[in-house]
């Protein structure tokens, strides 16, 4: 299928991606090129085939509930962009604007 | 003294019998890497220490501790696993400053063994790629032509043993990252069974296909690197529990009576290069000499193998990758503070500064396919097919022992010739994906040169957890002369 620009918008708003205009248009192209070479898959009869998302036959991998070391706080936020050596800082989730109109 | 291409295992001896110390082979490679490494550029960055810690190997040594057939070898690590107090970029943007709080299993573990750390190698962004061109730190290039790519995306890892900066190379698989460019710098590469090496601390691209791999010179030292890495691992529920093989010795049976199977959909491929096909037939005969038996086999679905691994590929990227949202850790840049959420803008912008274009190709893709009303289509369509696949590695196996094919469809090509082309970059990959999407291992081999003087190289394929008959076959192969390890000199400056 042939992916436009509004298309790759909604994408790039589901995976948390920004793109300019430009950007926009080329991945409308690359992806739609990318796409339709997976599509080959459509040639493929899998009527009745178990779908496979994991070479394991390995399921719901249990362990005794024994308390074990972990991560310190500070290892825990040492690589944080910002925080305040309890807690990761962000930006306010809801800003002015949204306050603003609600 | 030439290091270089002295196999680990021989170096680890010498070291052991004190004909040199573990200092003096970590000072030979380190100033290998400042004469070549301009050239290459193998390194997200050098180790800090390294010297110390070869001299620590040096003085338990000579206490009389026993620490494996492989302590004090010098050893460069892909920039996708763990190491604490140090940087691990991932080739990427996002994580350029990251210093993980913790180690990755498979290093903590040669490590233990007295292996030395030299450096961390450079990679396509987050291991996406095959030509190591999309890394935020500048391409790798190919010791043999420097023009031309390593490969990718262990680029870096293979790159750094063809121009002799260390004596073994860790790397990761997840669609060839392991073996093809192995096979662009004419090095050993082995992409283990899945589940084999614990993942524990690698760096998740697509968590049911990566996998950690070594790559050497020298067939018998991926084994003793494999008797260090395999095994079950607590922090990993998808490592397996099998007992881990002696490795090393189960080298030196005698070929005769295997069974090895030739995929006539890969070698009658239109794609393949003749003298990639010439490899193939040639390791076919030594084989045959070697008293194997040779059988043709029909794998239906090979051409789907492509399509179905950058559907799951990218599916699980996109999933994996979320968690980079500038809170954690990795790079942040504020959006728009009047945005409707400042910390959405925050996320988005981190995110789309942080990731380059082809690591935003896949998550693009990965997001698509799996989204409202297109996931039935394509994610599991995809799967479908990989269960397919996987049937016609088990009907195969059925019938041989290994499979013997190609790596790579041609040998390394120039810098910058598919950069922008995706579709053509990954079809590169089409030999090497079955066995990522099937959880097999495989193997590169080198197979000598191309008129032109560039490596090529050979596939091995065989069932789950039957790394040792790979290793034995690629082993023998390599004591009846398939190859002989080299080293590029750096160009004349």
């Amino acid at each position: 299928m042939e992916l436009s620009t509004d298309d790759i918008r909604k994408v790039a708003s589901l995976a948390r991606l920004e793109f300019s205009e430009q950007e926009l248009a080329s991945f409308s192209t690359q992806l739609s090129r990318i796409v339709a070479f997976v599509e080959k898959l459509n040639e493929v009869d899998t009527a009745g085939v178990e779908e496979m998302a994991h070479p394991l036959d390995v399921h719901s991998v249990l362990r005794a509930d024994e308390l074990q070391p972990g991560l310190s706080r500070e290892s825990a936020l040492h690589n944080a962009p910002s925080h305040d050596d309890e807690c990761f800082l962000v930006p306010p989730v809801l800003g002015q604007k949204s306050h603003g109109s609600r | 003294m030439n290091l270089c291409t002295l196999s680990a295992l021989e170096l680890a001896t010498r070291i052991q019998a004190r004909e040199l110390s573990s200092v003096e082979a970590t000072q030979y490679f380190l100033s290998r890497i400042a004469e070549t490494e301009q050239h290459i550029h193998a390194f997200t960055h050098l180790a800090e220490g390294a010297l110390d810690r070869a001299e620590q190997i040096d003085s338990r040594l000579k206490s009389g501790e026993q620490l494996s057939p492989l302590a004090g070898v010098p050893i460069a690590i892909k920039d996708v696993l763990c190491t604490i107090g140090d940087r691990t970029t991932c080739g990427s943007r996002m994580l350029s400053e990251y210093r993980p709080p913790y180690m990755a299993t498979a290093v903590q573990k040669l490590v233990d063994a007295g292996l030395v750390i030299v450096g961390k190698t450079n990679m396509d962004e987050f291991a996406m790629g095959g030509s190591t061109e999309s890394s935020y730190l500048g391409p790798t290039r190919n010791p043999w032509d420097v023009q031309r790519t390593p490969g990718g995306s262990s680029g870096g890892a293979a790159a750094s043993l063809a121009a002799g900066m260390c004596s073994l190379s860790i790397g990761s698989d997840t669609g060839g990252s392991v073996r093809q460019p192995a096979a662009f710098c004419g090095v050993c590469g082995l992409k283990p069974t899945y589940g084999r090496i614990s993942r524990y601390g690698l760096v998740a691209f697509a968590s049911s296909l990566d996998q950690v791999g070594p790559l050497a010179h020298h067939v018998q030292d991926l084994a003793a690197c494999m008797a260090i890495m395999a095994g079950h691992d607590n922090r990993d529920s998808t490592s397996l529990a099998a007992e881990v093989p002696d490795y090393l010795a189960e080298l030196g049976r005698p070929l005769k009576g295997l069974k090895v199977g030739i995929i006539r959909e890969q070698v009658e491929h239109a794609a393949l290069e003749a003298e990639v096909r010439d490899a193939v037939s040639h390791t076919q005969r030594m084989l045959e000499e070697l008293g194997a038996s040779i059988l043709e086999i029909d794998f239906p679905h090979q051409e789907y193998a492509v399509p179905t691994y950058y559907l799951v590929a990218p599916c699980e990227a996109s999933s994996n990758l979320s968690r980079y949202d500038g809170v954690h850790y990795g790079y942040r840049e504020l959006g728009d503070a009047s945005a409707e959420s400042p910390l959405d803008a925050m996320i988005s912008r981190s995110r789309s500064r942080g990731f380059g274009p082809e690591v935003k190709r896949r998550i693009m893709l990965g997001t698509f396919a799996l989204s409202a009303g297109y996931y039935d289509a394509y994610y599991k369509k995809a799967l479908q097919v990989r269960r397919l696949i996987t049937q016609d590695y088990h009907r195969a196996f059925q019938d041989v022992d290994l499979l013997l094919g190609p790596v790579t469809p041609t040998p390394a090509y120039p810098l910058g010739e598919k950069l922008d082309d995706p579709v053509q970059m990954y079809l590169g990959d089409l030999f090497t994906v079955g066995a990522n999407l099937a959880g097999l291992p495989a193997i590169s081999v080198p197979a000598g040169f191309t008129s032109e003087g560039l490596p090529v190289a050979v596939q091995l394929q065989a069932p789950a957890l039957e790394e040792s008959r790979l290793l034995n076959a690629a082993f023998q192969l390599q004591q009846a002369g398939l190859f002989t390890p080299q080293v590029a000199e750096p160009p004349a400056t």
